[in-house]
């Protein structure tokens, strides 16, 4: 029986079929190992090798892939969520209501959304800690610091709009505590120094921009959810991809330069 | 107590305890792997600077850390659900109205400067300054290894600004403040009638230099005299500069290093000494203009 099936699969893996799929068998080899990484596009984003310490969690803390890993359980479970969404002041919350209590596994999703981008914050300022106290930014890796706080930003941005859809008390106080800064913008904002000699009113000024009104309504709503599912996680990809690249290109993970004397 | 536990259990509040048991945990492992570094002459990291295989030694790590992140986040969301209110209603403040957790450290700055400063300015420099890091740090050590020997300036600024002006400020924005942002102890009941005194000067006030003359107007002394303060804050980098201008270091770092390194610092620093002077002094504002405060 066993024999039969051991032909079977030697048979199978002649095919051209599973040839065109699979380029390298699985033995253990030096060369396989590395061709499991270059010959996958998901895992051909890391070298073929790397350093000892670099694999160490206690030196990464791993806070960077857990941001990704994240971003990830964000994406999907956020498309899940907006088939049952609707960003119009008449039905955002009551989508609320149906999703946490009439559809199957809504409240899971919900719930994974919601702690996911609360995590992600933590990981994000926990990577940039770690990344600053190993001097990683120091050079050849200076810009792709800068990169990384403008992902911070970003990180933050899109948990702040995320915050506005439920559409519930919680979600307009705290968007309109935080959206109200933006009067006190200088030059920008009707409340800000130099505000009003500019001619800023309040149906005029930057906050007024950002909230498409004088106050968090309707209109702030549909904003913030544009902002929220695709200008900012498209504006956050583009950066990852060059973040991620650029670790590559700078010389992979930061570790001690051991080619000089001193380190 | 029982408030206590009702603001530390509210599904919101959780991220907040999470972040500040990680990020002390991580300050901790962070310091002890420093201080090995330090005692000795080659970095613990230099000594596993030999090439292993990704697959499998970093993707197995990766798999796992990833298996645990999801098992933890599954567990969470089955267990405790997101908040949802009652519907929005732009006619009904609550009180306390506060923002999202991470932003409650600005909102805890907001007591202490004038909204143009701690909506818009600090944010802005918070951010400049962090970009700018690579630039005006230009110590070559300690770079890819845990130390503090060797960068302790970097460090403990870092540390003074993560761990107490971001992560402490939101704690205290959190679980500190009740109905009209007021302090409050966490086991204290939220009186939402509680009474607190206005006392607030002005800093020349102390002095004895009124802010406003008999008929309301400003007083240009007073603005003066402000003036001359915060001048003289800034001015503490000049004379750093003066007093430190032939060593190696100065040399190296440059004036526009400096300048920028300096203003940067000092302007950060003088966040906790408003804070201070507030909390201790009751000082409104340094300067009062009929543009802006400070």
């Amino acid at each position: 029986m066993l024999g039969i099936l051991d032909q079977l699969k030697s048979k199978w893996e002649k095919t051209d079929v599973y040839k065109s799929i699979f380029r390298h068998n699985y033995q253990d080899t030096q060369r396989n190992r590395a061709l499991q990484i270059v010959d996958n596009v998901f895992l051909h984003l890391h070298p073929v090798r790397i350093s000892r310490h670099a694999t160490n969690i206690g030196f990464t803390w791993g806070m960077g892939g857990i941001t990704f890993l994240l971003f990830i359980v964000l994406t999907i479970t956020g498309v899940i969520l907006m088939f049952y969404y609707r960003p119009a002041a008449e039905y955002a919350y009551d989508d609320m209501k149906y999703l946490m209590n009439d559809v199957a596994f809504g409240p899971l999703m919900r719930n994974m959304h919601r702690w996911a981008a609360h995590a992600m914050v933590i990981t994000v300022m926990l990577h940039m800690f770690r990344v600053f106290l190993t001097g990683s930014y120091k050079p050849p890796r200076q810009f792709n610091w800068v990169i990384g706080v403008i992902l911070l930003t970003l990180t933050l941005f899109l948990s702040f709009t995320g915050y506005l859809l439920p559409w519930d008390q919680l979600a307009i106080w705290a968007v309109t505590v935080g959206t109200n800064m933006a009067r006190a913008t200088p030059l920008l904002g009707h409340e800000g120094p130099f505000g009003p000699e500019l001619g800023m009113k309040i149906d005029n000024d930057v906050r007024f921009v950002l909230l498409g009104g004088t106050q968090v309504g309707p209109p702030t709503l549909l904003r913030f959810y544009v902002l929220h599912c695709i200008f900012l996680p498209l504006v956050g990809g583009i950066l990852m991809i060059v973040h991620f690249w650029r670790i590559r290109k700078d010389g992979g993970i930061s570790g001690p330069d051991v080619t000089s004397k001193k380190f | 107590m029982e408030h206590l536990l009702k603001i530390i259990s509210k599904p919101d509040n959780l991220p907040i305890i999470l972040m500040l048991v990680l990020t002390l945990f991580y300050a901790w492992l962070a310091w002890k792997k420093a201080a090995k570094n330090d005692r000795q002459d080659i970095s613990e990291e230099a000594k596993q600077a030999d090439k292993v295989q990704v697959w499998p030694y970093l993707v197995k790590v990766e798999f796992l850390g990833a298996l645990v992140v999801m098992v933890i986040l599954t567990f969470w969301s089955f267990l405790l659900d997101a908040p949802l209110e009652e519907p929005a209603n732009p006619a009904l403040t609550p009180n306390p109205s506060k923002a999202p957790w991470y932003f409650l450290g600005l909102q805890e700055i907001l007591v202490y400067f004038d909204p143009w400063i701690a909506g818009v300015l600090i944010p802005t420099f918070i951010i400049i300054g962090l970009a700018a890091i690579p630039y005006i740090d230009i110590n070559p050590k300690g770079n890819g290894y845990y130390t503090f020997k060797e960068r302790k300036f970097a460090i403990l600024t870092f540390c003074f600004g993560f761990l107490l002006l971001w992560v402490a400020l939101i704690v205290l924005g959190t679980f500190f403040r009740g109905p009209g942002w007021n302090l409050f102890w966490p086991w204290e009941y939220w009186d939402t009638h509680r009474v607190v005194a206005l006392t607030n000067i002005d800093f020349t006030e102390l002095f004895g230099i009124p802010t406003r003359l008999v008929d309301d107007s400003l007083n240009p002394v007073a603005m003066i005299f402000g003036s001359v303060v915060i001048v003289a804050w800034y001015l503490i980098a000049v004379v750093y500069y003066v007093w430190k201008k032939n060593t190696d270091v100065m040399q190296k770092l440059g004036l526009v290093r400096y300048s920028i390194t300096a203003f940067l610092f000092l302007t950060m620093m003088a966040v906790p000494i408003k804070i201070i002077l507030r909390l201790t002094l009751n000082v409104k504002y340094i300067l009062v203009t009929p543009f802006f405060n400070i």
